[in-house]
């Protein structure tokens, strides 16, 4: 049987606006194996939600998914009936978002929630749904399981509600959780408490996750491998280690920079403008009007991505060669 | 050195009510606080949401009246100031917001919005203002050009900007800075951080900031104060404080620091 959980190819997204139209999601292609953490990492608007919400084909109109295959087993998702897709929500896929009140339903109570999703999906009923229940929020360490259980969504802080949260996206045993900034809502002693469950969780049934955030520090605690979002495209992904420590795009390497650290008191390096709003993306490169090494090609020709090693993938003409260096050959001064 | 900010015992209780058939509940959100802040430094406070950071610095610019205590600015009893007075003294100390979207007049245009502090506080003709409301653009690195713009056509890190040029319209010694920078990206944060650490340079600022980013606080801050349900549980230079953390509850807040090195992660706990 292959480690290959969840494979992404070409996966675009638009949205239809009037009077114009933008890909929030362009061409992006990513796996998740068994067992393995991949961090989805960008800042705001850069289309993480969006990628979360197509795999699952949870994009309401004016978005659409244009393009691409989302491999899950044998099953191209994108190709799913609604009722095919619905079986595969919460039993094989879990989903938890940054802001659970969001996910759950005011009126019913923490246990009725994770119930309904284990009779749904036939695999209990009654009171062994109900002590299924209990087990779950134990399992993600709830305070006072037997009573929680009968609590109502308003009754629990952030942290706790976040916990219930992922009882009821575990429930059914799915062996891939997708978790869109689950922790940023959350203060962070309690962050800090949340991933360490998700790594105890995954230590101990091989679960999959795809894990979005906006924070390399999240990342560098919980992912094995990451994949940096600018614009809508993955522009560099590989192992933690090597992204982290010898970062290949342009962007990511802005980003790290950008991070307090280093010595108290100087100047962080930060990135230069904001991110283009989508109706004015440039052409080639999105970050071309941003990037200090930019060459005279990159905002007219799309660089393609291409393998750094087997295991990393940048997108940028650093890479490609299909843009040449400036003449003063200034572009080229590179780590 | 002579403190410019002192802040003794310093209590703010809100009685709130829920339901008229409960009794009153009272919130005990600032307790007993006390710390100093000496010219040209910055003050961080740190602490989880609700502890009671920005109800402390509320208290210390007298938006919020507190319960008891005492705060003295640049040696005079600040709670003791009559309305006018108070209001003069609104110039030396400012505040700047997280988002200051909610702060900002969404119906007045950004020149407005830079020259309002300038007019009720009568600085100069109008036609200096104007040229002051330019200055204090480019100060903040806005161009001149934005002036008659609303702020919902600002990004984020722009009507952070705004803000701070508002903020300093009228040449202010002290700024409390609540969360400035926690709405932003990364890469706009760091803009923006570098604009504070200038403009304190450039114009002897203090700063009491609070914040909730550790990483960023150890960056910035020349001592740091903990708040922990209402008190300060320890407060100490930066270094030594993140070296040294005495107090249990900051031995806890900074072992939650996500490490930036994978090779560092925290195992089983
Ligand atoms: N329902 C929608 N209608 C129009 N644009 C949207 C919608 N949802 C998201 N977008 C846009 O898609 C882009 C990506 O958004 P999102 O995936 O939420 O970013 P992220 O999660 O990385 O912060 C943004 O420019 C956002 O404004
Ligand atoms: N106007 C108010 N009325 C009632 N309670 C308040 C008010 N402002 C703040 N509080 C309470 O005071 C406590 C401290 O709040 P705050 O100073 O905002 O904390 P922080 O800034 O550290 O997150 C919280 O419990 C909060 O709910
Ligand atoms: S393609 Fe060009 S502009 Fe884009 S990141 Fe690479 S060097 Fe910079
Ligand atoms: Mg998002
Ligand atoms: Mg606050």
């Amino acid at each position: 049987m292959s480690d290959l959980l969840l494979s992404v190819e070409g996966l675009t997204t638009e949205f239809h606006l009037p009077g114009f139209r933008f890909t929030a999601v362009d061409d992006v292609s990513f796996a998740v194996r068994r067992g393995e953490t991949l961090g989805l990492v960008g800042e705001s608007g850069s289309g993480k939600s969006v990628t979360a919400f197509s795999l699952i084909q949870l994009v309401a109109p004016p978005g659409r998914v244009t393009a691409g295959r989302v491999l899950f087993g044998d099953r191209d998702l994108l190709a799913l009936s609604d009722a095919e897709l619905c079986r595969v929500r919460g039993a094989e896929i879990g989903v938890v978002f940054q802001e659970p009140m969001a996910a759950l339903n005011p009126i019913m109570r923490i246990g009725a929630h994770i119930v309904e999703a284990l009779e749904v999906h036939g695999l209990a009923r009654g009171a062994e749904a109900r002590a299924r229940a209990i087990d779950l929020l134990r399992a993600v360490r709830l305070s006072d399981p037997e009573r929680q259980v009968d609590s109502y969504p308003h009754e629990l802080s952030g942290g706790m509600r976040q916990r219930a949260m992922l009882a009821i996206a575990l429930a059914c045993g799915p062996p891939l959780l997708i978790a869109d900034e689950p922790t940023t809502a959350l203060d962070v002693t309690v962050q800090a408490a949340m991933l360490e469950l998700l790594r105890s969780l995954q230590r101990e049934s091989g679960l999959g996750l795809l894990l979005i955030t906006h924070d390399f520090g999240v990342i560098a605690e919980m992912a094995d491998r990451v994949a940096v979002m600018y614009a809508g495209r993955i522009v560099e992904q590989g192992p933690v280690r090597d992204v982290l420590q010898s970062p290949a795009h342009p962007y990511t390497r802005g980003l790290l920079e950008s991070m307090p650290g280093g010595t108290p008191g100087q100047r962080l390096r930060a990135i230069d403008g904001t991110v283009p709003s989508p109706d004015a993306r440039p052409e080639g490169c999105a970050f071309a009007p941003r990037c200090r090494e930019a060459r005279p090609g990159c905002s007219t020709v799309r660089p393609r991505e291409v393998l750094l090693t087997e295991s990393r993938r940048v997108t940028c003409h650093l890479y490609t060669g299909d843009v040449p260096a400036a003449a003063d050959g200034q572009a080229e001064a590179r780590a | 050195m002579t403190p410019l900010l002192e802040v003794a015992g310093l209590s703010k209780h809100f009685v709130t009510r829920r339901g008229w058939l409960r009794p009153p509940h009272t919130v005990r959100a600032v307790e007993d606080v006390s710390f100093a802040i000496a010219p040209g430094e910055t003050f961080a406070l740190v602490g989880e949401s609700g502890s009671g950071k920005s109800t402390t610095g509320r208290c210390v610019l007298r938006l919020t009246e507190p319960t008891s205590g005492a705060v003295r600015f640049d040696g005079e009893d600040v709670l003791a100031f009559p309305p006018k007075r108070l209001r003069a003294a609104r110039r030396d100390m400012q505040m700047v917001f997280q988002d200051p979207y909610t702060s900002l007049n969404p119906r007045m245009r950004a020149g407005a919005i830079v020259a309002e502090p300038l007019e009720i506080h009568r600085v100069g003709s109008s036609a200096s203002r104007r040229d002051r409301v330019a200055e204090l653009l480019a100060l903040v690195g806005l161009d001149a050009a934005h002036m008659s713009r609303y702020p919902h056509e600002f990004s984020g890190g722009q009507r952070q900007r705004l803000g701070l040029a508002r903020a300093l319209a009228l040449e202010p010694k002290f700024l409390v800075a609540d969360e400035p920078v926690s709405a932003l990206d990364v890469s706009i944060q760091a803009q923006v951080i570098n604009l504070l650490m200038d403009l304190q340079a450039r114009l002897g600022l203090t700063y009491l900031f609070i914040a909730h980013d550790l990483r960023l606080v150890r960056h910035i801050a020349t001592r740091v104060g903990v708040m922990h349900q209402g008190r300060l549980v320890e407060v100490g230079p930066t270094a030594e404080l993140f070296e040294r953390p005495a107090h249990p509850y900051t031995q806890q807040l900074l072992a939650s620091i996500p490490s930036l090195d994978p090779d560092a992660r925290r195992r089983a706990s």
